[in-house]
């Protein structure tokens, strides 16, 4: 019986592995095939009958846009939380920041306040032009800020750093509510400029595919430079600190540079990914950019498997289209049928629920994530070998990072 | 290495170093120097304060007082008017705001433009600020050069030529050997945030010899075709080795090994000793080894310095140390009266 089953699973192994070598070698070419493949496949999908029954195909494209957003945020968080091991919990704040960035340059009350006149002097199919080089502006205004939360909490770590940066991403949303005469507080700024394209004009909500393919081609880039950019001298030195901060500062690595690069960059991809956001919703307000934010896409992250983009990637992906789609469904399938006791449950209350126990279970059964990074696999499943752990280290642990 | 190397020029200079914690003085103005070339050992039974004079060393704490000199530099002591670096941080955005306000007051910019001023005299605060964070090696130089100083950060040291490994193993242990190696290169590879975007010929040609130094800083430890191997799952032994190529892959030109024997069985402490002096003869590397255990220094040190109760207590060749009562004593305790 263990023989039988051995071989098929060796064998699924071994092809595993192989496409990880390639892939791994053709890191670039490997996502562009890889999203390529995605995104082909999901309008399919969207066509077909089982799905097409919930939801209209349309309505499960805006869906895959979204997601897209929050694929991107837990793409850049996981170069903070997965690579660098930075814990962050404020990490909406930068999503807002991006967010606004977009609504000051593309509403005619953004326009307002910085004293220019875009919107309102230009016509849609042009100032829409202004998304693609803001994608860039929102960017690096947010890893910015990045760079402004990384710098004073930079001696701390665990969960020091987890309240820290809990308090930032409580802060900022809260000033955006309370400074109504500059950010127009609980209502937000609306009617922000859709993106355009030379030829095919200005995006409109109709039309779900301009959205989808702009999301598809900057998920990838995101993907992509993420990937390039943790198999670095950069990416190496973050792993480094993860691993041991102190022997990291005695290979040479700066470690202040490094910890603020990590916070700069995991910012500035919340950042596109709020600029993205805004010119889909036409409006931003603070009350997009609660806790929840900040807690889902760590959920994301951890569920996903910290440390790999793919798995990140496809971590955000299900969990959003299940709070968003699959509950939903849930309700009016149980509703059609009229089954007993389940036909009263509304499932879209449970989601809270379910992501607890989602997550408990995660933690119990596969603490690495669904596709976990090789590295962090060891590190949960390799028994603690640690030769040089006498009663010297805890001496010298103590002398060495208590001095400084 | 011509004739003795304990007639060379010394590689660093340790200047009366004092470290206190508390009442408690760890290291008693302790002088020291390491000729370039040589081999040099500090000893001393436990707890006479060699490893926190190693971390003084190594700017991992600071004197309470003394000073450090690397090749011709002084890179540790106590800081000096730290005050006036703050004057620094703030005094170009003061006088950009000033300047600011002036034009305002005689009407010259008013309105957007003013806002603008005011917006660069913020972005001027947080980069002299962050410059102050991050102190970069010319901002530290330059501070110097007024009088201002501050301690050079253990990857200041490493990239002055200071390599080291440490007393309890810490290596990357979830990464594999050649990672380890790596990211022990980092001061060595130049490439930045941009070049790793696009992927430019010279970050890819960059990596690639890195590798391939890697592999022969691996074989030169004794660990040849061992760099897939995750750190963790390699024997003791072999760990210290990794440690010692992670140290070397920073190109020092000075090694400090903080008790390198420590734990190894008899073998493997007559292959690390082989390889310590493999290291001076062909690298021309200078090395200070941290022993508790005499027996590992004898053989390879030019020098040997022992410390107890913070104080340096006896200097000479292994011979001399060996016979010098007051060695015995700290040792093996005073005779019975």
């Amino acid at each position: 019986m263990s023989a039988s089953t051995a071989v098929p699973s060796g064998r699924f192994a071994a092809r595993r592995q192989r496409l990880a070598e390639v892939s791994s070698r053709h890191r670039s070419w490997s996502i562009v095939v890889g999203i390529a493949i995605i995104g082909a496949i999901l309008p399919v999908l969207a066509n077909i009958p089982p799905f097409t029954l919930a939801t209209p195909t349309n309505a499960w494209m805006d869906g895959f846009t979204n997601a897209g957003v929050w694929v991107l945020l837990a793409i850049g968080l996981n170069l903070v939380v997965g690579v660098a091991g930075l814990l962050d919990l404020g990490y909406a704040a930068f999503f807002a920041i991006g967010a606004y960035t977009y609504a000051y340059v593309a509403s005619p009350f953004g326009n307002s306040i910085l004293g220019i006149e875009f919107v309102t002097k230009v016509s849609p199919d042009l100032s829409g032009l202004v998304f693609w080089p803001m994608l860039l502006v929102g960017a690096l205004v947010a890893g910015m800020f990045g760079i402004l939360l990384g710098a004073p909490t930079l001696r701390l770590r665990g969960d020091y750093l987890a309240i820290v940066t809990l308090g930032f991403g409580e802060i900022v949303p809260i000033v955006f509510l309370n400074s109504d005469a500059v950010t127009n507080g609980t209502n937000g700024v609306g009617g922000l400029a859709r993106p355009a394209l030379p030829i095919i004009g200005s995006f409109s909500a109709l039309n779900p595919w301009p959205y989808y393919i702009s999301m598809l081609v900057l998920v990838a880039v995101v993907m992509m430079l993420a990937y390039r950019l943790v198999e670095s001298r950069l990416g190496r030195a973050w792993e480094a600190i993860r691993e041991d901060e102190l022997a990291a500062a005695a290979s040479g690595i700066n470690t202040v540079t490094a910890k603020l690069l990590a916070f700069a960059l995991g910012a500035s991809t919340a950042g596109i990914a709020g600029v993205f956001n805004a010119s889909k919703l036409v409006t931003v307000s603070p009350d997009q950019f609660t806790f929840i934010v900040s807690f889902t896409v760590l959920a994301m992250v951890v569920l996903g498997g910290m440390g790999n983009f793919w798995g990140v990637a496809v971590g955000a992906f299900v969990i959003y289209t299940i709070n968003n789609v699959l509950l939903k469904v849930l309700n009016q399938f149980f509703d059609a049928v009229s089954f007993p006791i389940l036909k009263d449950i509304d499932f879209i209350q449970l989601q809270f629920l379910l992501y607890g126990l989602a997550l408990v279970a995660m933690m119990l059964l596969r603490p690495e994530g669904l596709f976990p990074n090789s590295r962090r696999q060891r590190e949960l499943h390799t028994q603690v070998l640690e030769p040089g752990a006498d009663e010297l280290t805890t001496a010298e642990a103590t002398t060495e990072e208590g001095q400084r | 290495m011509s004739g003795n190397p304990m007639d060379n020029e010394p590689i660093l200079v340790a200047d009366s170093v004092t470290r206190r914690f508390g009442g408690l003085v760890a290291v008693n103005s302790v002088d020291f120097t390491i000729p370039e070339g040589s081999i040099v050992s500090l000893i001393g039974p436990n707890g006479a304060g060699k490893t926190t004079f190693f971390n003084v060393l190594l700017g991992v704490i600071d004197p309470t007082a003394g000073s450090v000199v690397f090749r011709g530099r002084r890179m540790i002591a106590r800081p000096e008017r730290i005050g006036f670096e703050s004057l620094i941080w703030v005094l170009p955005a003061v006088l950009v705001g000033l300047l600011a306000a002036l034009l305002a007051e005689a009407g010259i910019v008013s309105g957007r433009l003013l806002a603008l001023l005011g917006f660069i005299t913020l972005l001027i605060l947080i980069g002299s600020l962050l410059l102050g964070i991050i102190r970069p090696v010319w901002y530290s130089k330059g501070l110097e050069r007024i009088g201002i100083f501050r301690s050079a950060r253990p990857n200041d040291m490493v990239t002055a030529g200071v390599g080291r490994t440490f007393q309890n193993i810490r290596l990357f242990h979830n990464m594999t050997a050649i990672e380890n190696v790596l990211v022990g290169m980092h001061t060595q590879l130049h490439g930045n945030l941009l070049e790793a975007f696009l992927q430019t010929p010279r970050v890819k040609a960059e990596e690639k010899a890195a590798e391939q130094r890697a592999d022969e800083l691996l074989t030169l430890v004794g660990l040849r075709g061992k760099g897939n191997e995750a750190a963790r799952n390699l024997p003791y032994g072999d760990q210290r080795r990794l440690e010692i190529a992670r140290a070397l892959a920073a190109e020092p030109k000075l090694l400090l090994l903080d008790e390198p024997a420590a734990g190894m069985n008899p073998k493997e402490t007559l292959d690390l000793v082989a390889l310590i002096s493999r290291l001076r003869n062909d690298l021309g590397l200078t090395i200070l080894l941290i022993e508790h255990d005499m027996k590992v220094v004898m053989g390879i040190s030019d020098r040997v310095t022992v410390l107890d109760h913070g104080e340096k207590i006896a200097e000479g060749t292994p011979d001399q140390v060996r016979k010098d009562p007051r060695v015995i004593e700290a040792y093996l305790g005073a005779p019975a009266a």
